[in-house]
């Protein structure tokens, strides 16, 4: 029993770390990155979903 | 593992972003588009017509908001396609949000915490708190053609309003103690005693009602759609046999 949850810990925190960092960097890209062509085809859903927009 | 993680917030993350679209079409994007007819001067409330042209910054944003990418296409940018942008970005934005979703159910599980559907609603929620909720408190969702202060300091503030409470709710929620108690509730409201940078006069060109219920739509929305993604992930991730 003490075993496996030490496993377990071991080799989740490498894929909670790689899915942390994927899921910032498409967060910053699709709510918060300032690129015009990026901006503008966010523009609708940054609206509606609460993040400062422009 | 990663696999596995992966699919799971995949699943939850496209199923909540296509519900997030139907409901976006449903009660917010006639908002916007109203909100930009007041943003461009075509529709004008209590203000006289010129001074829409006023502000070189909204004015220029007005124009975005109008013709989409038309500096990169060349022509303007047609309905479908700017509803299609809207379709697949809001999918991106909960794929993300699913993510890091996962990521966390991860950080859970390290300390023994089992993650079922039930909790995974309750995640949802704590979500939509952190995400949503505890930002628009200071930064209230913007209906194009209201007025607002510098973005970079507004991102600055969401950025640390969300953390903020997310750590908080996260040490009420698993930390159950007095001390966890009374330093998650700091942290919850810090952002909102510093406070939002706000502009010192009010000059949005859109009506003050349908700036109103805009930004209840959007809570509304942002919240039925996280619940629906905590609950998917959460499910999902008791199924992959990793609760």
């Amino acid at each position: 029993m003490n075993t496996t949850t030490q496993t377990q810990s071991k080799t989740l925190l490498a894929p909670v770390l790689a899915m942390a960092v994927i899921g910032l960097t498409v967060l910053m890209a699709v709510g918060h990155a300032q690129s015009q062509t990026l901006h503008d085809a966010a523009h609708d859903m940054r609206h509606a979903t609460g993040f400062p927009c422009h | 593992m990663l696999q596995k993680m992966m699919t799971g917030a995949l699943i939850a993350g496209i199923a909540a972003g296509l519900l997030a679209a139907v409901l976006h079409f449903a009660f917010i994007q006639n908002s916007i588009l109203l909100g930009e007819r007041y943003e461009t001067g075509e529709l004008v409330h209590f203000a006289a017509p010129e001074a829409a042209g006023d502000h070189g910054h909204d004015s220029a944003m007005a124009e975005d908001g109008h013709d989409h990418g038309s500096h990169e296409h060349g022509d303007e940018v047609g309905t479908f396609e700017r509803n299609a942008l809207t379709v697949g970005f809001t999918v991106l934005l909960y794929v993300a949000y699913g993510m890091l979703l996962t990521a966390g159910f991860g950080i859970a599980a390290q300390f023994g915490k089992r993650i079922t559907m039930t909790e995974g609603a309750l995640w949802g929620l704590a979500g939509f708190a952190a995400f949503q909720m505890a930002p628009g408190m200071g930064l209230a969702p913007e209906l194009p053609g209201s007025a607002a202060a510098d973005l970079a300091s507004r991102q600055v503030w969401w950025w640390s309003t969300v953390v903020a409470t997310g750590l908080g709710l996260a040490l009420i929620a698993y930390v159950r103690n007095a001390l966890a108690l009374v330093a998650g509730a700091l942290l919850i409201a810090a952002p909102h005693v510093i406070g939002a940078p706000v502009l010192d006069a009010f000059y949005g060109y859109a009506p003050t009602e349908l700036g109103a219920s805009y930004s209840a739509r959007v809570l509304g929305v942002g919240l039925a759609v996280w619940v629906a993604l905590g609950a998917i992930a959460g499910r999902q991730w008791e199924r992959s046999n990793l609760a």
